[in-house]
Order: C-alpha cells, then sequence, then structure tokens
C-alpha cells in the first residue's frame, strides 16, 4: 500500500544543504506495523514527515518516490494532501500533551477533524467525538469530552491524540516516537492500545522509534536507518539473533536485556573484563524513616512518607519508580539540596539531615556526596566552558590553583574519556555523550564517597548509554564509589546494581538483592513494572564475549 | 478572579501615598498664588489656614483621604472648580484620542504582525520589523510636529491643530464626551466630520507611537505559536490553512497580545500628555501640563491619581480577559 | 573510547574574535555599531570641533534656512542649530547613560533576590512594582521631576525610577526559571553560597535578554529626556539638549521654518534607532550560545 524508492529529503540551512535522508526504499503492505528504528540524526523522523508532506519550511523532497495506494504523494497538489491527512493517513506525535492546544477542550480538538473531513456536520459532530472517545477506550467519554488537556494525565492526553488521528479512519497510521517520556507501565498501555486498534480495523502502520527493543515487541518488520539511510531491514527475532549490518549489530548489543552483562552492551572489540567491585558489610549511608511532606497548591503532598534504606561502602543500589513517586525527592535530600520534614540521614555515622540544606555548601562533608544530573543540557551552565565546569568544585572546596588545577583537570579528563580539545568547548558544542562525560567529570573531580546518579544516560542515544554506563562500571572499580542509581529503566539498574528498591508513591514497597528482586519479584507492582518493560528477543547462547562468564 | 481584585488594594493605596508625597514636594506655594499679587502677610497666612495647609502633613494626608473617600479631590486652583469635575470633562477628550489612535495601531499592527510571522523572511517580514525599529524610535511630540508641518502647512489638507472642534462648529449636546459619539447619535453628521478631521492628525501621531510594540508582539507570539507541537498535529490532520492559523495559532498568540495591549494603553496615556500639548488638545493630558507649571496641588494630585486607579482598574480588566481566553489561568496543579 | 566527536577540533574563538564574527554574521549589526561609534564620537569630541559657539547669539542671523554655511540653519536668536545639535549629543547621552545604568543595577539586584529566593520578598516587590507601573511612566517622571526640581540629576533619578520595573520583572523571570535547573545544583554541590551562585551562576545567564532591554531603554530614556523638556520640565534653555529645540522649533513650523524643530528631531531619531538596532547585536556579543 506504501511505496517507497530512493527518497531524499535535503534541508536549506544557514550553512548550505543538508541531506538528512539520502535514497531510502522501502515498502508497506496492508495490515502491517513497519518499525523504523535509528538514533538521533538518522532521518526517521523526516521521513515520515516528508511522506506527509508536513516538513518545515526549508525542507524539502529532492528525489525519489513515494506511492500511496496509487497516489503519487511528493507531487500531489497541497489540496489533496489536505485531504489525505487525517482521513487516509494520519500521525501521531512525541509528548502528547503539547501536541494538544491548550486552550481548546479536546472534545472540539476531535471534531474539527470530523468537520473537516466532512465526517460530521455540525449537528452530530459531538456524538461522534464522543463514540471517537470511547473507541480509544476513554472511561467517562462524556465528561473527558469537555476537558482542557492540561487536566489530563500524560497517557490520557496521548489516548486523546489518538482519538484525532483515528476519528477518520484512516488506512495508514504513522506514531513518531509516541512512548518517549512516558511511564513503563503507560508506555505499555499506550502500545498495546495502538496494536489493538490497528488489528482491529486491519490499518497500517508505521512506529519509529530510537527503542530497538520496543520496535520488536511490537512489530511485524523493521527498518534500521543510519544517517539519512537505510542500513537493514527484515524480520525483527532476525534481526537480533543474526544482525547483518555492523550498525544493527552496535544497535542490538546495546540494547539492554535480561541475563547479558554491561559488557555485553558495547561493541565485541571494546568488552574488556570487567573489573571487580568490593562491597563491604558497613552501611556508607543509612536513611530511617525519612518523610517529606510539602504544601501544595491544593493541601499538603505526601511526596515521601516514611522510608528506611542502607546503602553499604561500594554498594550501587538501583532506585526505581515511575514518575511521582517520590524518588526524585528522595535524591535530593540525600544530597543535601533539600531538607526532609523528618526522619534521618546518617553518611557514616554522622547525622547529615541535622545539617540544613543551605549551611551544607561549606561543610566538609560536601565533597564526599555528589551527584550526576539528568538532562546534560541542563546541567551544564551554558556560559561556561568545559575547564570551568569541571575545574568549580576543584576550586570551591579542593582550593586548588594554577598548575595544581590545570594537572587534576587534565586528569579526570582522561579518566572519563573526554579528549583535551574538548576541554575549552561551550555545552552547545558538545555531543550528548560528551556533556555526560563532563558531568561525571564534574561529580567525581574530588573523589566523592558516595554518587548519585539521577537518570544520567535518559536523553542519550542507545549506542552512547552502552558506552557512559560501562564508563560507571570502570570508575567505582577503580575509585571505589557507591552509587545510587536513581532511574524508569529496569534493565538499566540490573544492569549496574546489587541492590534494588522500588518505590512507588512515597514508599518503598520491595527492595533487596537486583537478581532476586528482578527474577523473582514480590510484590505486584514491581510485577506489573517488570512485565511492562520491552523484552527484547533473547540472543543465542553463543555469545562473543572473549573468556569469562556472561555475568 | 476576587484574589486579584484583593491584590490590587495595597497597589492603591500606594499610589494614594505616593500621589499625595509627590504634590507636596511640589515647588511653589499656593497659598500665595491663591491669595493674589497684591495680598499681604497676613491674608496669605489667612489663606494658608483656610486651605488647610498649615496643618502637619500626616493630618494633611488624612484629610485628604477622607476627603477621597467622599469623593472629594479638592479644588483647582486655576479653574475654581472641583478637581473631580475637571477631570470628568476633560476626559472623555482624552479617551476618545486614545481609544480611536489605538483602534487604528491594531487595525495595522495586528494583520502586519500576523502576515509578517506566516511569511518569514519577505519583504513584509521586513517591512514589518523596519516598522517596528523606526516606530520604537518615533519621539511623538516630533511626529506630531512634522505631520502638523507636511499636512496643515505644506500640503493644507488637515485643519489647523487647535484641539477638539474648530471655530465654526459648536460643540455637540453633552451625552457621553465624546464628541464623534454623541455627534453621531443626534444625527449632525456636519459636526462629526468636523470633530473626525480634527482628530486625524492627533490621532495619528499616537498610533504611530503605538504600532511598534504591538506589531512587535504579534509577529513574535505568532511565530512562537506557529512552530508549536499542537500547530504539527493540527497540520497532520488535515486541518485547513484558515482553521490553523486563526482557531488554533491566533488565538493562542492572543494572550501575550493582550497583556502588551494594556502596557501600551499605559504608554499611550503618558504620551497622551506630549500629543496633547503639541494639537491643543483640552484633555487631561494638557490639564495636569498647566496645573503642573502653576504647582496646583489638587488638580496635579487629582490627575495622577486618576491615571493610577484608570490602569489599576485597567489591569484588572486585562486579567478577567485572559482568564476567558486561557482556561489554564487559575488552575489549581494536580 | 569509541565516542571520540568526528567534528573537527577547531581553535575555540576568543572574545575579540568572537566580536568580529557577530559584526559579520548580520549587516546590520555592522550597521548599528558604526552608527553607534559615530554618536559616541559625537558626544566624545564633537563639542571641541563644531563651526560655531553652540550658546552665541547674533540677531542678525537669524531665522536663516539651512546653507553652506550654516548647514542646519539659524534659531530665532541666531544660533548655529548644527552646532547646538551636535554639542546636545552629549548631554542627552549622559542621561540616558546614567539613567540606564542606575536602574540597571537597581532592578538586577532587586529582581535577582525576588526571583531567586521567592516568598514573601517576591510578593513585597511585586506589589512594589505594580505601584510604580500603575503610573503611567512618563507622568510619573513628570511628577518626580516637578517634585524635586528642574535639574539634570533629577531627570536621571526620575528617568531610573520608572525604568526600573522592566529590568526587574525580566530578572526576575529568568532566575526564576534557572533556579531549579541541573547547573544551578551543581553549583551548590561546588561548594557555592547561595549568593555566589546567585551572583556567578544564574544572573550572566539572564544578561543576553537583558542586552536587549538596555539598548530600548536607551533610547527611551533619551525620548523621556526630550520629552520632559518639550513640556518645559526638564533641562533649561539656553542648554542645547534636543528636546529644547524641538519645543522651540514649534512655534515656528506652522509658519514655515522647520528647521528648527526638524534637524534636533530627526538626529533625536537616529540616536534612538541605533541604540534599537543596537539591541539584537549586543545580545548576540553576550550569548555565548552564538559562538562557534
Amino acid at each position: 500500500m506504501l511505496k517507497v524508492k530512493d527518497l531524499a529529503v535535503s534541508f536549506k540551512t544557514r550553512r548550505g544543504d543538508v541531506q538528512a535522508v539520502r535514497g531510502i526504499s522501502f515498502a508497506l503492505a496492508r495490515g502491517e506495523i513497519l518499525g523504523v528504528v535509528g538514533e538521533s540524526g538518522s532521518g526517521k523522523s523526516v521521513t515520515s514527515y516528508a511522506l506527509m508532506r508536513i516538513l518545515d519550511a526549508g525542507g524539502s523532497i529532492i528525489a525519489g518516490d513515494a506511492t500511496y495506494s496509487g497516489l503519487d504523494l511528493r507531487n500531489a497538489t497541497e489540496r489533496d494532501m489536505r485531504d489525505i491527512r487525517g482521513r487516509e493517513i494520519s500521525m501521531i506525535f512525541q509528548n502528547p500533551r503539547a501536541a494538544l492546544n491548550p486552550i481548546r477542550k479536546v472534545g472540539h480538538q476531535i471534531e474539527d477533524v470530523l468537520r473537516q473531513h466532512a465526517q460530521a456536520t455540525k449537528y452530530n459532530a459531538r456524538t461522534k467525538a464522543i463514540e471517537a472517545l470511547k473507541a480509544v477506550r476513554i472511561n467517562d467519554a462524556e465528561a473527558r469530552y469537555e476537558a482542557y488537556p492540561f487536566e489530563l494525565s500524560g497517557g490520557m492526553c496521548q489516548r486523546i491524540v489518538c482519538a484525532i488521528a483515528l476519528a477518520c479512519n484512516p488506512r495508514l497510521l504513522i506514531a513518531d516516537e509516541p512512548t518517549t517520556g512516558l511511564d513503563i507501565t503507560t508506555q505499555k498501555a499506550v502500545m498495546d492500545l495502538v496494536r489493538d486498534l490497528i488489528r482491529e480495523r486491519k490499518m497500517s502502520s508505521i512506529l519509529i522509534t530510537h527503542d530497538l527493543g520496543l520496535a520488536a515487541q511490537y512489530c511485524d518488520r523493521i527498518v534500521v536507518m543510519k544517517d539519512g539511510m537505510i542500513v537493514e531491514q527484515g524480520d525483527p527475532k532476525r534481526i537480533f539473533i543474526e544482525p547483518q549490518h555492523s550498525y544493527t549489530r552496535k544497535l542490538v548489543d546495546a540494547t539492554p536485556r535480561q541475563g547479558e552483562s554491561i559488557r555485553s552492551l558495547l561493541p565485541v572489540e571494546d568488552r574488556i573484563d570487567i573489573p571487580n567491585h568490593v562491597v563491604y558489610d558497613a552501611p556508607l549511608l543509612e536513611v530511617r524513616n525519612l518523610v517529606k511532606t510539602y504544601q501544595g497548591k491544593s493541601g499538603p503532598v505526601h511526596a515521601v512518607k516514611d522510608m528506611s534504606f542502607k546503602i553499604k561502602w561500594g554498594q550501587s543500589v538501583g532506585l526505581v519508580g515511575e514518575s511521582g513517586c517520590g524518588k526524585s525527592t528522595t535524591s535530593e535530600i540525600l544530597v543535601r539540596l533539600m531538607d526532609a520534614t523528618s526522619g534521618e540521614v546518617l553518611f557514616d555515622g554522622q547525622d547529615i539531615s541535622a545539617i540544613a540544606a543551605k549551611d551544607f555548601a561549606k561543610n566538609p562533608l560536601r565533597s564526599d556526596i555528589q551527584m550526576v544530573f539528568q538532562d546534560a543540557t541542563d546541567s551544564l551552565n551554558p556560559r561556561h566552558t568545559s575547564r570551568h565546569t569541571i575545574a568549580e568544585p576543584l576550586r570551591q572546596l579542593g582550593k586548588m590553583r594554577g598548575a595544581k588545577l590545570t594537572a587534576r583537570i587534565e586528569e579526570l579528563a582522561t579518566l572519563v574519556g573526554l579528549p583535551s580539545a574538548l576541554l575549552d568547548r561551550f555545552p552547545h558544542q558538545l555531543s550528548g555523550g560528551q556533556k555526560a562525560r563532563v558531568g561525571i567529570a564534574r561529580a567525581i573531580a574530588l573523589e566523592p564517597k558516595f554518587l548519585i546518579l539521577d537518570e544520567p544516560t535518559a536523553a542519550l542515544d542507545v549506542s552512547i548509554q552502552a558506552v557512559v554506563l560501562n564508563l560507571l562500571v570502570d570508575l567505582r572499580a577503580k575509585l571505589g564509589i557507591s552509587y545510587l542509581l536513581v532511574s524508569h529503566d529496569l534493565h538499566v539498574v540490573r544492569l549496574l546494581c546489587d541492590h534494588v528498591i522500588v518505590m512507588k508513591d512515597g514508599q518503598i514497597v520491595e527492595q533487596g538483592p537486583a537478581d532476586i528482586v528482578m527474577n523473582t519479584p514480590k510484590d505486584d507492582y514491581t510485577k506489573t513494572l517488570l512485565a511492562a518493560a520491552p523484552q527484547p528477543p533473547a540472543r543465542r547462547q553463543k555469545a562473543q564475549i572473549p573468556g569469562g562468564n556472561p555475568c | 478572579m476576587s484574589l486579584r481584585a484583593a491584590q490590587s488594594i495595597p497597589v492603591v493605596i500606594g499610589v494614594v501615598i505616593i500621589s499625595f508625597l509627590l504634590t507636596r514636594a511640589l515647588p511653589g506655594d499656593p497659598a500665595v498664588y491663591f491669595a493674589g499679587a497684591a495680598a499681604d502677610e497676613a491674608s496669605i497666612a489667612e489663606i494658608r489656614i483656610a486651605l488647610g495647609l498649615d496643618k502637619p502633613v500626616i493630618q494633611q494626608f488624612f484629610i485628604y483621604v477622607g476627603d477621597l473617600l467622599q469623593g472629594d479631590m479638592g479644588q483647582s486652583i486655576s479653574s475654581g472648580q472641583p478637581v473631580a469635575s475637571d477631570l470628568a470633562n476633560r476626559l472623555p477628550a482624552s479617551l476618545e484620542l486614545t481609544l480611536v489612535a489605538l483602534i487604528l495601531s491594531c487595525g495595522i499592527s495586528i494583520p502586519l504582525g500576523i502576515l509578517a510571522a506566516t511569511r518569514p523572511g519577505t519583504w513584509v517580514d521586513h517591512l514589518c520589523r523596519v516598522l517596528v525599529t523606526a516606530g520604537v524610535s518615533l519621539p511623538t511630540f516630533f511626529t506630531g510636529i512634522v505631520l502638523i508641518y507636511l499636512f496643515y502647512y505644506l500640503l493644507g489638507i488637515a485643519p489647523s491643530p487647535i484641539g477638539h472642534l474648530d471655530f465654526i462648529s459648536l460643540d455637540p449636546d453633552h451625552i457621553t464626551g465624546f464628541y464623534l459619539i454623541d455627534a453621531a447619535l443626534i444625527g449632525d453628521w456636519e459636526t462629526w466630520l468636523g470633530a473626525a478631521k480634527q482628530l486625524i492628525l492627533p490621532a495619528i501621531t499616537l498610533a504611530l507611537f503605538t504600532l511598534a510594540p504591538i506589531a512587535r508582539m504579534t509577529r513574535a507570539a505568532m511565530l512562537t505559536a506557529l512552530s508549536s507541537d499542537f500547530i504539527r498535529t493540527a497540520r497532520a490532520a488535515g486541518l485547513s490553512n484558515r482553521k490553523v492559523l486563526y482557531v488554533y495559532a491566533f488565538r493562542n498568540a492572543l494572550l501575550p497580545v493582550i497583556t502588551t495591549l494594556g502596557m501600551v494603553f499605559s504608554f499611550a496615556l503618558g504620551a497622551n500628555v506630549l500629543v496633547e500639548k503639541v494639537f491643543a488638545w483640552p484633555g487631561i493630558g494638557s490639564y495636569a501640563v498647566e496645573a503642573l507649571v502653576v504647582s496646583d496641588y489638587a488638580a496635579v494630585q487629582g490627575f495622577v491619581l486618576a491615571m493610577a486607579l484608570m490602569f489599576v482598574a485597567l489591569n484588572l480588566v486585562i486579567d478577567l480577559l485572559y482568564t476567558v481566553v486561557d482556561p489554564r489561568i487559575g488552575f489549581v496543579a494536580k | 573510547m569509541t565516542d571520540i566527536s568526528t567534528q573537527k577540533t577547531t581553535r575555540t574563538q576568543g572574545k575579540f574574535d568572537h566580536l568580529i564574527y557577530v559584526l559579520r554574521e548580520n549587516p546590520v549589526t555592522l550597521l548599528a555599531f558604526i552608527m553607534f561609534a559615530f554618536i559616541i564620537l559625537s558626544a566624545l569630541v564633537g563639542p571641541a570641533f563644531v563651526p560655531y559657539d553652540p550658546l552665541e547669539t547674533n540677531a542678525s542671523r537669524a531665522l536663516q534656512a539651512p546653507s553652506w554655511k550654516h548647514w542646519f540653519g539659524t534659531d530665532s536668536v541666531g544660533r548655529d542649530v548644527f552646532s547646538r545639535v551636535i554639542v546636545a549629543t552629549r548631554l542627552d547621552l549622559s542621561i540616558s547613560v546614567a539613567a540606564v545604568a542606575l536602574s540597571f543595577v537597581i532592578g538586577s539586584i532587586l529582581g535577582s533576590i525576588a526571583g531567586y529566593w521567592g516568598g514573601w520578598l517576591d510578593s513585597v516587590l511585586n506589589r512594589f512594582l505594580d505601584t510604580i507601573m500603575a503610573f503611567p511612566l512618563f507622568v510619573l517622571a513628570m511628577g518626580i521631576v516637578a517634585a524635586l526640581g528642574n535639574t539634570i540629576e533629577n531627570i536621571i533619578y526620575a528617568t531610573a525610577i520608572i525604568n526600573v520595573p522592566f529590568y526587574a520583572r525580566l530578572v526576575r523571570a529568568e532566575v526564576n526559571i534557572r533556579r531549579d535547573a541541573g547547573f544551578v545544583r551543581a553549583a551548590k554541590l561546588a561548594g557555592n553560597s547561595d549568593l555566589r551562585v546567585l551572583a556567578m551562576h544564574i544572573f550572566p545567564n539572564a544578561l543576553p535578554p537583558m542586552m536587549v532591554q538596555v539598548s530600548l531603554n536607551l533610547g527611551w530614556a533619551i525620548l523621556n529626556a526630550a520629552g520632559l523638556s518639550f513640556i518645559g520640565l526638564g533641562v533649561r534653555p539656553p542648554t542645547p539638549e534636543w528636546g529644547i529645540m524641538v519645543a522651540e522649533g514649534a512655534n515656528f513650523i506652522v509658519s514655515g521654518e522647520w528647521w528648527l524643530a526638524v534637524f534636533p528631531g530627526l538626529w533625536l531619531m537616529f540616536a534612538v534607532f541605533t541604540f534599537n538596532l543596537l539591541g539584537d547585536g549586543l545580545r548576540d556579543l553576550v550569548d555565548p550560545r552564538k559562538r562557534t
């Protein structure tokens, strides 16, 4: 039904023409779900925008054909395309709340589409809109009709976006990273819904994602893109078990999955032995009955409700939970940027919760507890070079100056694998992985005993994530740091951590050694979380790790 | 809404205090002025007592506030009338000028801003940017003068700048005080035309001054709205250009535009003073300047207070408008 | 590690290189800087080079149209308009620069404190700013100058006061959105006190949008001073100042002697226009994201 041949898309920028897509060909059969997988810059989204002819100004199709049921998409008039969009081919996007008009009732937004394509008149538009809401399994559709996007949760917003897309019964649905930014359980709910609807209506679909595991789980066929070209296509299982192209192999390796070691995330040639990290019995950090309540706009919010746990010297602990569970609040309190309402935090025997957050900057223990932040772009001062950023803690707490300072910065750069030429660059001149390294270098500059890692790889491409995670493993063996890894990605936690804590609604629902909690969970919530995570197909037992155990 | 109104109270109090202090600091002694040129020490002192100027400042303040609450803004020395009635008489002329100018200005700047946002990089966009930068640079008094020179002196098509109405016509019966409305209401089209002719040049001058910020904000707000994700969704769903532009983009861009309109109105009220002086417009702006020159305490105070209170009221209206346009305002976070 | 960027590792720009880059990148910026340089020059050395004494009167030469002898003509008492216009540059410029500098400093301090610590400090500041902004600004300036006296210092203070809210609001907003950013928390972890974090980490990031505001304000301040002089509240004659000159010239425009008002007015426009154009260029200069 959709045939794409040698499609090429180019953008006019200030620095000349940039080819985002360089000659790709693929076909989509009726009723098929095709996954387009690639990292950032691969051109996967641009392809779908080109097919829908909604490219930004400055972008145009410069070569190739795209035919949809006989209609030439490249040369169709704008009028024809407007007719097709929403009625024959629909699209849903990332970040569902931003995708909806914030000041228009969601019901009206659905009506707009229905009336545009003459699927409803002024009189029955409302009824049909409510039907569309029911079709995406929204309870209480009548009430939801009147709602504004800001009153709804992320998952609900994505359902509304689906309702808008499917209102006119299109034959093809393009989903561009529909689950990025959503919680795992919401992710599963949305993907299941989308798949069910597609099957029910016998539609075809293109699922664009960076998550190879997700694509493998929901798609009939996968296409892998890199730098604007298709490097491989085929059956998901086959791609996982026997990837042909080196890039595909790299992606497959980097996708965390059950039963493999952290080294297997890297390409074969980089898999050196995993150094051992020693875990002592004595507790480095002890949290007792931690409570945090603060005043929200509509009453008190109990962010953390009586948490107790221990982290031993040298141990890596994972803190998992969905958004709103209180894990961020907990880590802010532990790192002493925020005060608890009650409870104790003992660090190496000393009660650090007794010292106010605003006074902690001058405390000698400050250099022992550090943090690596989420969202590398926001965690680096846009006005400071990498050198300045790494030097900051060394200057303020370590009181280092001059040659000693420079030497230490170079040492840290080498330790995290940051080329010294990049030290004089600003954050906007660095890639995601490079920024992550700067953030890590800054955090370990003063050789802390305890490091909190707040979703350190959430914003990174999968292959870069693999590299950064392995870097963290090497560092902990070398420096003997204890980690608290806060993440929503269960596979990553399993690979990196000795001990796991599962949080929900401000409380710990389960904790224990990583293997036990992940393989034989006791609590229902943990089981839900584990079931919701995408399960990429396991590889054949012939693991290619040179010598030694995979685990 | 009531919270917002309550928040204005400290502002109103602040305004009253500041306007009182300002005028008490004015140079010159109104008692001397009032008593006249030939008065001697004794009669000046008598007048001072009569005006209540001998009492301590704090006491004067409370007397003032007491009077205010009864609607009494004091007596104007130069006109001999209660300040409140002076202001009421002259306010319509200023409002008429400002409103006509704003309508003129919005009529050009908003479409220009929308056009420039939908066609970035074209001549329309560049024209808009040049207009905006030039517009913000124009001194109102200068533009007024230049316009008079061009259209009155050189081209002779504008009437002489002597105020609200020329010598020939008679003031229309006072219904609202807005000459255009009053004349239209009684069907006196000759007077209507006369009033309109006098209004054009000052309105254009004021409009030129306000064109720039409105066009700039409209363009910026439209650009932001048009590059939002929900516009992409609307396009992908096949909605027509008109719907996308007006119902989806413009309504979202309206919010910052409304805020700017409020700011512009306040600026215009200030610029009013200058324009009224150039065109001899009998509004409250020229009233204030005349009062300032003779240190007419009550009049200046009344003027400053009236302007500030109008502005506070305007802000409340704008906030109200905001809640109508944007349902997110007043939303309690979950 | 295999993650090394494939970008060429170019030499990063120093501050001067960046200036040249900004000027080349946008021709409008270059134009603005040239115009600005001209204005500064005329303010600094202009008075030494003008052909006539700006205060010297000569009744026999009164009201002469522009000619080769008097480029901008002469005014009602025979003074050379051109000399007066150029000499006025120094006065008008000093007033606006002083006023803007004052309001920048005060507004930044107030806004930073309110934006960072919030709470009752923020509420009080907001009410205070609301009160100032409740007055139509020009009217407030009029009131202040009338109350305090007709001196140049008072014009500067009045202009500074009415401009404080713009900076305070802007800085408050910029500080507020960055208050919880990763790099701010990292700065605290690095041992910086709250004050250091605010002054050295957060505030410098608010500079680019403030630069635009500064340039706009420089223009407004000149317009303000000129407007006040126009209604007789500012600088007093016979001091040459653009506003006064337009005011005096206004009386003669209805009888056709346009040059008395038009030249000072045009010069005024030229200066304000330059500052407005400068805004974007200044912002690019100060924004590290524009560096390549």
